[in-house]
């Protein structure tokens, strides 16, 4: 059945069993929107210097957009920001694809579970449920390093 | 197949909606329960279309040659078939909008410019209802926020009725404009328009009614409702998308100004002023969608030769089918009334955790569409703790056979996800 390639185990897994889900302390928060559908998330970003220390979130939605977030939590604790931008805009540039972008070993290695999310890009309208917590994530840190008043809709 | 009193012969009327053969996803049949949210087209209106763009197309109300004088023709006489259907006492007091969103927004634009009787201002109230589309809610929270009006609402209750035990709390003598929806579009309930139209009325009050999920489905006698003022749209009613009607009381009509200026609604035209044109040219700014007012007449013509009455029959004979069978799947619930009674053929409901984004998803890989989300009633999901429904809605052409493909798909679905 087609629909296996966008409820990928991995998918499936972390919407059982989130990763880092629960809100905690951090240098600035973010509320976010799927407008069309409902989904929501409320995440914050703890920086220590330019490595990612935290990122907790509270949201509500389907599976794609919380194991989004899972994933998201999973891949970018732990990293230097310009490694986590790296992570972030190669995901955005998978979503975008319309279903097209070829995985290879390379996308593999920085993506690592993300990459179960190729098969969502063919689905447009749930590639926004893929991106919200990405967006949060992007609109929260540039907060937190003082870029922005941010706060807006994805 | 199961036989159900009261069902239209949907063999026959499935024939005049191409679509409805379609086949998606590698070979599954299209299974088309998103009603509300737009109705397909039967052939009859989508010939009529094609004929007007082929034969007639001209600009309406002016020109004196022969397609300017059939297009007005016939643009008007989508405006005498309109209001025969609903029936107005004068055709003068339909008029063509884009959409009922636009309808609405008209009406409340029309009292925020009025002068005094109907002018809404900063001591008066707006009474709406906590079960109203978007479209019925944001137009007066705009209208409330520019005048200071106060904006007031009626609550529901658990089972997904209107809260009407503080009726003379909330419609008051401050109140000048009651809006509120004839069915809604996510809960499915049929709205007791006497006891609020009483009230309304009682204390002075100005009554709207958004018709958007009624007009498709049953007979819609605006005198009976008595309202001051009745929105719909002609997509959902077999109608092509882009022409919606607002009907008023004609002496409302001529005394409330209007909103949109240009050609077409105008008298004389000097560098300094302007008189206006009789409604409802008064509200019909610049060029009108005419081919879609045109298919709007032919699916009124369309809707009137099955009758109304016919397809409310076979609508909640379907209803009470499927609410029967959808609460025979475990961990459903529906969000609105349980029962047919008083509801229209649309129904919402959550599938225990399961996202309704995941149930539509899973439901569209086996051919069935249904709408997901929070319906442009966000404020009901606050209302019952809930992000969001799945919802399936029926028409005309839709069978049991539909209902049983529904409920074999959201066992899949549980499958799946459980």
């Amino acid at each position: 059945m087609k629909l296996d390639s966008m409820y990928q185990d991995v998918i499936l897994d972390h919407y059982k069993n989130p990763h880092g889900r629960g809100l905690r302390d951090g240098d600035a928060e973010v509320h976010h929107v799927n407008p069309t559908c409902g989904d929501e998330i409320t995440l914050r970003v703890r920086l220590d210097g330019d490595t990612i220390e935290d990122v907790s979130y509270e949201g509500q939605g389907c599976s794609i957009s919380q194991a989004s977030a899972s994933v998201l939590n999973e891949l970018l604790v732990g990293k230097e920001l310009a490694e986590a931008r790296r992570i972030q805009e190669t995901f955005l540039h998978l979503m975008q694809s319309k279903g097209k972008a070829e995985p290879d070993d390379a996308m593999e290695e920085v993506l690592e579970d993300a990459i179960a999310f190729a098969g969502v890009s063919k689905y447009p309208a749930r590639v926004k449920c893929a991106l919200l917590s990405w967006m949060a994530w992007k609109d929260a840190t540039a907060q937190a390093l003082g870029e922005t008043a941010g706060g807006k809709t994805a | 197949m199961t036989q159900l009193p009261g069902l239209l012969d949907t063999e026959a009327i499935r024939k005049d909606f191409p679509i409805l053969d379609r086949v998606v996803h590698d070979g599954k049949k299209l299974v088309y329960l998103d009603n509300a949210a737009t109705s397909q087209k039967p052939r009859q209106v989508l010939d009529v279309l094609n004929d007007y763009y082929e034969r007639s197309n001209a600009n309406v109300h002016r020109g004196v040659h022969m397609l300017a004088e059939e297009a007005t023709e016939l643009y008007e006489g989508a405006r005498d078939k309109v209001a025969a259907f609903i029936n107005a006492p004068s055709r003068d007091e339909v008029i063509f909008t884009k959409n009922a969103s636009e309808s609405l927004n008209l009406v409340a634009n029309m009292l925020g410019w009025a002068d005094e009787p109907y002018r809404v201002d900063q001591d008066t109230e707006i009474v709406i209802t906590e079960m109203e589309h978007h479209s019925n809610i944001v137009p007066w929270q705009l209208l409330s926020q520019r005048t200071g009006a106060k904006l007031k609402w009626f609550g529901l209750t658990e089972d997904g009725r209107l809260d009407l035990s503080e009726i003379e709390q909330v419609i008051t003598e401050k109140t000048k404009v009651v809006s509120f929806v004839l069915v809604s579009n996510i809960l499915g309930t049929v709205n007791p328009v006497e006891a609020i139209v009483r009230r309304a009325q009682d204390v002075g009050a100005l009554v709207v009614i958004d018709a958007s999920q009624a007009a498709p489905h049953m007979l819609l006698d605006v005198q009976a409702l008595q309202a001051d003022f009745v929105a719909f749209t002609g997509h959902k009613m077999c109608g092509p998308t882009g022409i919606g009607v607002l009907w008023g009381r004609q002496e409302l009509l001529e005394d409330l100004p209007p909103f949109l200026g240009g050609g077409e609604m105008i008298e004389t035209v000097s560098m300094h002023s302007s008189t206006y044109a009789p409604a409802p040219h008064k509200f019909e700014a610049g060029t009108p969608p005419i081919a879609q007012a045109v298919g709007l007449g032919a699916a009124v013509d369309y809707l009137t030769a099955i009758g109304m009455d016919n397809i409310t029959r076979h609508e909640h004979a379907l209803t009470h089918y499927a609410v029967g069978r959808l609460l025979e799947v475990p961990d459903l619930r529906i969000i609105g009334p349980t029962t047919a009674e008083e509801r229209g053929a649309t129904i919402s409901f959550t599938l225990g955790d399961i996202h309704p984004h995941d149930v539509g998803q899973v439901l569209d890989e086996q051919g069935i569409a249904v709408r997901v989300g929070h319906h442009c009633a966000r404020p009901v999901c606050l209302r019952y703790g809930i992000p969001a429904t799945t919802r399936a809605s029926f028409y005309l052409y839709s069978t049991p056979a539909e209902v049983d493909a529904l409920v074999e798909g959201l066992e899949h679905v549980r499958n799946f996800f459980g």
